[in-house]
């Protein structure tokens, strides 16, 4: 109860600051419905093909943003909030340090539902109807992905010194991890130690689950990636408790 | 008192890296009085409150608050004991009666918030942003957040720093008002005034370390026993003055007479003096040490070097 209610709260405050909802939701409906404005005669041509699908690189790639816009968002607000001394506040009521954390992810996980929402009813128009996509199961894929992603967040959030660093340090550990995350080439043909930091990030394995469920693959083809996200959200997470500062 | 004390604090110490923060630091506070941490900035108050809090693990000694222990108890002693941060901050965005809803929703009994609004003058700011507060009313709000739940105990880490005077005499009341209801205050202050004018005991603290605990009134006099009486008086009044016993020192300058003595009744002589001497004064005013003087006495250093 006391985390729902936190939760809750976080989100109504999220709300109050328009530049920080629009780079969460906006930004990314945005590039998706510019790229899918660009890309969208095309991908009607090859839906009407006999046999044709829409090439999931698009969406994949729209949600792969979400996602990381989510954990920058996250990493953005935690280190506001131990700057500030909120965290430290929040930490001397009964609120247990996991009910503080837990809402900010609830927080990332609701708004990345609304994007994809937003998202599908946007895609309305790009993505031709004859084309199936099972949104709920991509919608869930989704939320994994995300939720095991964040778990990076918390550990850039434990290293990060100060809130003016949030934005920068985000940035260089999270591109880099889309370039590995096998959504633009194979990971198979990097360099070993490259594919070997590659296999050990989240972004590798929702590329490849995200990838699949969108071209309706089921979610038994893709035990290995869920078994992966969960099991490097248990490790990271793991790290930052360690990690983590409050203060 | 014969009851148990509310905080019993005994021989703490707690080392950051190879900084000693405190060292050796003992003190107890009694039921329904208002006791307060004083000295300069850096000089161990927050840390030892934090130790208190259980926000912090001393390296060594021992601490009792309402006797339980504030880490290994922390949960039953959260719902009696409200705390105040130093330089805390809640969302920018939160609004007055949100925070105070939220605080109430987590402990297991609360006061009205809008009663506790009300006797805080904050109820017409119940649906303004934190962020659009002032100073005055951010640090009222966290008093109602200390006080939300009825602990017992209320703890408050330079309540006042960055107020205004006005804004400072009106959370003084607030902190003599929580008294009045029976709680225990714990607080600290580098503002020397504002220990003398609101803290029923006080243990001085510099460099780690506690050098004395008292009354602001018995600290003084043990340690700056000596008066002042300052006289402008016509013609030649200062020899007079000079006769007096027990002086240690009578000054003139611009017309103004100084007269120090650390012993005997300074006051009565010098009035006595003047009607003996039919001494026409236009002025006559005494000095009195103040808990600054007495920190100066303890440690050679003003308190706001």
């Amino acid at each position: 109860m006391k985390l729902l209610r936190l939760t809750w709260l976080e989100i109504k405050i999220f709300v109050r600051e328009p530049m920080g909802v629009f780079g969460t939701v906006g930004i990314p409906v945005l590039v998706f419905v510019v790229l899918g404005r660009l890309a969208g005669p095309a991908l009607a041509r090859a839906a009407a093909r006999p046999g044709g699908a829409i090439p999931a690189a698009l969406p994949v790639f729209a949600s792969v943003m979400m996602a990381l816009s989510a954990v920058g968002s996250l990493v953005t607000i935690i280190s506001i909030y131990r700057e500030g001394g909120i965290l430290k506040r929040l930490r001397a009521t009964p609120l247990s340090p996991f009910d503080i954390l837990a809402a900010q992810v609830l927080v990332k996980l609701t708004f990345t539902a609304l994007t994809l929402l937003l998202m599908l009813l946007a895609g309305r128009r790009i993505i031709p109807p004859e084309a199936r996509v099972p949104w709920i199961s991509y919608g869930a894929a989704l939320l994994l992905s995300t939720w095991s992603t964040l778990s990076v967040g918390f550990v850039i959030a434990s290293l990060v010194p100060t809130a003016r660093f949030a934005q920068p340090i985000t940035a260089v550990v999270l591109y880099p991890m889309i370039a590995l995350s096998g959504l633009f080439f194979p990971i198979d043909i990097l360099p070993a130690p490259l594919e070997f930091v590659a296999r050990g990030l989240p972004l590798t394995y929702a590329v490849s689950l995200l990838d699949g469920v969108w071209r309706g693959e089921p979610w038994l083809a893709h035990v290995s990636d869920v078994t992966a996200l969960l099991v490097i959200f248990v490790v990271f997470t793991a790290i930052s408790s360690r990690a983590f500062r409050w203060e | 008192m014969s009851r148990q004390p509310v905080i019993e604090v005994s021989g703490i110490r707690k080392v950051y890296g190879r900084t000693v923060a405190i060292d050796d630091v003992s003190f107890e506070v009694n039921q329904g009085e208002i006791f307060g941490l004083i000295g300069p900035n850096g000089a161990g108050k927050t840390t030892t409150m934090e130790c208190v809090e259980g926000l912090r693990r001393p390296d060594r000694g021992r601490i009792a608050v309402l006797s339980l222990d504030p880490r290994r108890e922390a949960r039953a002693l959260q719902q009696r004991v409200g705390i105040q941060l130093q330089q805390a901050q809640l969302q920018k965005r939160i609004t007055v009666a949100e925070a105070v809803d939220l605080w109430a929703s987590l402990y297991r009994r609360h006061v009205d918030p809008i009663a506790l609004l009300e006797r805080l003058g904050l109820v017409d700011k119940r649906r303004a942003w934190f962020m659009t507060l002032s100073g005055g009313q951010k640090q009222r709000l966290f008093i109602a957040l200390a006080l939300i739940h009825d602990p017992d105990v209320v703890m408050l880490d330079e309540l006042t720093t960055g107020l205004d005077p006005q804004a400072r005499l009106a959370i003084w009341e607030m902190v003599r008002a929580i008294r009045e209801r029976g709680k225990t205050v714990l607080l600290t202050t580098h503002l020397m005034e504002e220990a003398q004018r609101l803290c029923d005991r006080v243990a001085i603290i510099d460099r780690g370390r506690v050098i004395d605990v008292g009354t602001p009134a018995a600290l003084v006099r043990t340690h700056c026993p000596e008066q002042t009486v300052v006289v402008i008086a016509d013609g030649d009044a200062a020899s007079h003055f000079q006769a007096m016993p027990d002086l240690e020192s009578v000054v003139v300058k611009d017309g103004q007479i100084t007269i120090r003595s650390r012993r005997g009744n300074l006051v009565t002589d010098a009035i006595a003096c003047i009607a003996e001497h039919r001494i026409r004064v236009s002025d006559f005013r005494t000095e009195l040490p103040t808990l600054e003087d007495v920190f100066l006495r303890l440690t050679g250093r003003s308190i706001r070097e």
